[in-house]
């Protein structure tokens, strides 16, 4: 009876541990399975045409160049505002504030930051930045809106770099006759440098994929020429899949799975360099 | 010299201060916009009518009760779906899979937590939505379940992370103390890690909601945005449209001022709203487990 | 001659942990003064007010003078970065900045505003020298300073504070996890140094405290219990406590 008993425990457990194997499975495998896929369903369309020629034909022929280059435009504008606001806002927490009940404020705020649906970020910019300050529906006011939304992760992911320098060295920098920015600019940033990178990529990579916060914003369906200036609407990576897969009738597959994939090449090649800068970081920790 | 780097370092300091406070100036001035562009509804559009069934703005028909269902809809669905998986994959992680697994793992479900939702929301209208139509012989692959289906995906990686940190901050000595009991390790997740990590298992629920709820590109492509009222068993499996969904589609087309744009901008202000009380209550439920972890410890 | 007067110093942390109660004291200088006693005493309290390094910790109250060549450091209105400059301090555990052996040493003096790589190198020389380090490193300046022992570490990290050349040295146990023959070479450096400095120490041991004290204060639960010459205290001292804590009943 007794033997049964643990023989039974036994077999509860490995049961139990095959459930939860296969639910982890049944998680990753479709990510896995779903990136194949695109990318072999996207590479026969990516050509030199495809990457640099325009869209011709009601977009049912030739490239997507303006979308490149307009998501690497909102990169770049999304990554001007929110890069040093961020980093700043993270050593504000992590290097000046002490706990009260402002900095508990803060920190609600960008959990809160952090929540909010991404259309109510484009509510938000429509009625800030195009209407309101009049930039127009322009790279400049989706810029500005992706910032705000990417904030947030930039901000937490740079403050745990900070946090993770010792504390050591900023009392033995400050007892040396260092100020405080001066321990900051030369030991804790240097140091949390791999760690902030990280969280900028990160950012950077969810504003790129984004789509909603720029629809009513910045993002145009169709531009003949490339943008002039940030008072310029842009055709944008995730917003030209959008157009192409439910707005255009009778859209060659093709062109649909290429635009998926370069999409997903951008986020993929961001994740990846954010994985490779920290765990290379982490191997070189000395402390 | 020493005053000019007196007068630097003074003005860094300043403006390393202001940018701490931006979060809370963001996020004031984003509920500010919402209500100012959101609030004149309440005085253009009669409250029987915004409390209505029918969502039909060509007729000035704004009830908003079907875009909530929908949304509900969708996100209980989406739900059922991402806590079992995401729960179970953060236990298998954190707790079950050798090292060399959890390195492959984690990185993945953070992938997963990037992929674009324009891209998820596309292979769910060229793969997703025709293959439930034919699986499940309905009418139309594009309903509130295959929303659900992706958004339980989109919903995931968030679960996961929180879940298994909170996984990860039990102390080893719980675990090691269970074993030493003769508890297997099975019965030691459930009867002692698992309720030991609640709160912030709880956390990562409530968060993944927020998520779900706040999701536009995906339901968007994939729900069929019909505006009924969802409230029937089966309208699972018929097309809903959500809150958010409604918005991303319509914005575009209406004039700056008119009565259908007000009341997007109001749709908005009650999504900021809910994903504000959504995340309010996730992280007090945090901030109460660590009072009660610090009242037990000391 | 008197460098530091301590005049009824009191400190109590926010947190309500170790704290000073009514402390005066006179420390002289090129000497070196030892404060010892039982864990929780206020030693290293005391070192860290000495050169305001307990500004980056949460006070709740303090009171009392100490002065430094007749200037009272506690006031909100002093150069703390000068101060800082003129008293520097080695801590317990070695904690080589992450750069190399080079720019350790000349950190403070580029702080400082140094620009000069004449100044810079005789500055690395002279102070590894006076470390008792120069001979060991000089053919790797420029080598990650984590790289060496713990030995050499500390003494990398005495040479930094000395590359600033201040007038006080405070050392917070600077030998606690270092062996019996590095421990050896940072004592010999310090009775080298006091002849230009003025040094206190607080020993990670009696027996160190009896090794390298010219003057010897005995500390304990925050108040100063005896203060007086080296040789005395340790030989004949006046109070029970003193006496009961360096034979070693209680500590």
């Amino acid at each position: 009876m007794k033997r049964l008993l643990t023989l039974n425990r036994h077999l509860t457990e490995r049961i139990g541990f095959t459930a939860i194997t296969l639910l982890a499975m049944v998680t990753v495998l479709p990510i896995v399975g779903t990136i194949i896929y695109i990318l072999i369903q996207g590479a026969p369309a990516i050509s030199l045409e495809f990457l640099t020629g325009f869209p011709r034909n009601g977009m049912r022929e030739g490239g997507i160049f303006p979308a490149i280059i307009g998501t690497l435009y909102l990169a770049l504008g999304t990554s001007i505002f929110s890069v040093p606001l961020g980093i700043a806002a993270a050593i504000y927490l992590s290097e000046y504030a002490s706990d009260t009940p402002l900095t508990r404020t803060i920190r609600i705020a960008i959990i809160n930051l952090a929540g909010i649906p991404s259309v109510v970020y484009g509510l938000f910019g429509l009625g800030l930045f195009v209407l309101f300050l009049n930039f127009g529906t322009s790279i400049l006011a989706a810029s500005l809106t992706l910032s705000i939304m990417t904030l947030p992760v930039i901000i937490s992911t740079a403050e745990e770099a900070l946090r993770a320098v010792p504390q050591s060295f900023r009392t033995v920098s400050i007892s040396l006759g260092a100020t405080r920015w001066q321990t900051i600019r030369r030991i804790v940033l240097k140091e949390a440098l791999p760690g902030i990178l990280t969280g900028v990529i990160l950012g950077l990579e969810r504003a790129v994929g984004e789509t909603a916060p720029i629809l009513f914003t910045g993002a145009a369906f169709f531009l003949p020429k490339l943008p002039g200036s940030p008072f310029d609407a842009t055709m944008a990576l995730p917003y030209h899949l959008f157009v192409i897969s439910t707005q255009v009738p009778e859209m060659p597959i093709q062109i649909q799975y290429g635009t998926a994939l370069v999409l997903l090449a951008f986020v993929l090649t961001m994740n990846l360099i954010a994985t490779v800068i920290r765990s290379r970081a982490r191997a070189r920790r000395q402390w | 010299m020493e005053k000019s780097l007196n007068w630097r370092e003074f003005i860094i300091t300043r403006a390393i201060k202001a940018s701490g406070y931006s979060a809370i100036v963001f996020v004031a001035l984003i509920f500010f916009f919402l209500i100012r562009e959101g609030a004149p509804t309440l005085g253009e559009v009669d409250l029987s009518t915004l409390l209505n069934v029918r969502w039909y703005p060509i007729e000035d028909m704004f009830g908003i009760l079907p875009l909530i269902t929908g949304s509900l809809v969708v996100t209980i669905g989406a739900m059922l779906i991402a806590f079992p998986l995401g729960i179970g994959t953060a236990v298998y992680i954190a707790e079950i899979a050798p090292r060399w697994m959890r390195e492959i793992l984690k990185p993945l479900v953070e992938l997963l937590g990037g992929l674009p939702s324009v891209v998820l929301g596309f292979l769910g209208i060229l793969l997703v939505s025709p293959f439930l139509r034919v699986f499940l012989d309905l009418p139309t692959g594009l309903t509130a379940f295959t929303g659900s289906l992706l958004l339980g995906g989109i919903a995931v990686p968030t679960i996961v992370s929180v879940a298994e940190d909170a996984l990860d901050a039990v102390p080893r000595a719980y675990r090691e103390g269970a074993w030493a009991l003769g508890a297997t390790r099975w019965q030691t997740i459930w009867r002692v890690t698992l309720p030991a990590a609640k709160s912030g298992v709880l956390t990562a629920v409530m968060l993944g909601i927020g998520r779900a709820i706040g999701e536009t590109m995906t339901v968007m492509m994939v729900t069929g945005n019909a505006p009924v009222l969802a409230i029937k068993l089966g309208s699972l499996f018929s097309p809903v449209r959500t809150m958010t969904a409604t918005i991303a589609a319509e914005m575009g087309e209406v004039a700056n001022g008119s009565v259908h744009y007000h009341t997007l901008f109001f749709i908005g202000m009650v999504l900021f709203l809910i994903s504000l009380g959504v995340n309010i209550a996730a992280s007090s439920v945090v901030f109460r487990a660590k009072k009660r972890a610090e009242r037990i410890l000391s | 001659m008197n460098k530091i007067i301590i005049e009824s110093l009191s400190l109590q942390y926010s947190d309500g942990t170790e704290s000073l109660r009514d402390v005066s004291l006179d420390i002289r200088q090129n000497a070196v003064t030892v404060l010892f006693g039982p864990a929780g005493g206020g030693k290293s309290t005391l070192l860290r007010c000495l050169n305001r390094l307990n500004d980056l910790t949460e006070v709740k109250s303090s009171a009392g003078r100490i002065l430094i060549d007749g200037e009272n450091i506690l006031d909100p209105q002093i150069d703390v970065i000068a101060l800082r400059r003129k008293v520097g301090m080695v801590f317990a555990r070695p904690v080589p900045l992450p750069m190399s052996i080079r720019e350790n040493i000349i950190y403070g003096l580029e702080l400082a505003g140094e620009k000069r790589r004449a100044k810079l190198d005789e500055a690395v020389e002279r102070s590894l020298k006076l470390a008792a380090l120069w001979d060991e490193v000089k053919d790797r300046l420029d080598a990650p300073a984590i790289a060496l022992s713990g030995g050499q570490q500390q003494r990398v990290c005495l040479a930094r504070v000395l590359a600033l050349q201040p007038e006080i040295i405070l050392l917070d146990e600077p030998t606690s996890g270092l062996d019996p023959i590095s421990t050896g070479k940072v004592e010999a450096a310090l009775q080298e140094l006091k002849k230009d400095y003025t040094i206190v120490l607080v020993p990670h041991s009696v027996q160190q405290a009896g090794r390298t004290a010219d003057y010897a204060a005995f500390f304990l639960q925050g108040e100063l219990v005896e203060y007086g010459e080296g040789k005395s205290i340790f030989t004949a001292p006046k109070e029970k406590k003193t006496e009961d804590y360096i034979t070693g009943r209680f500590g």
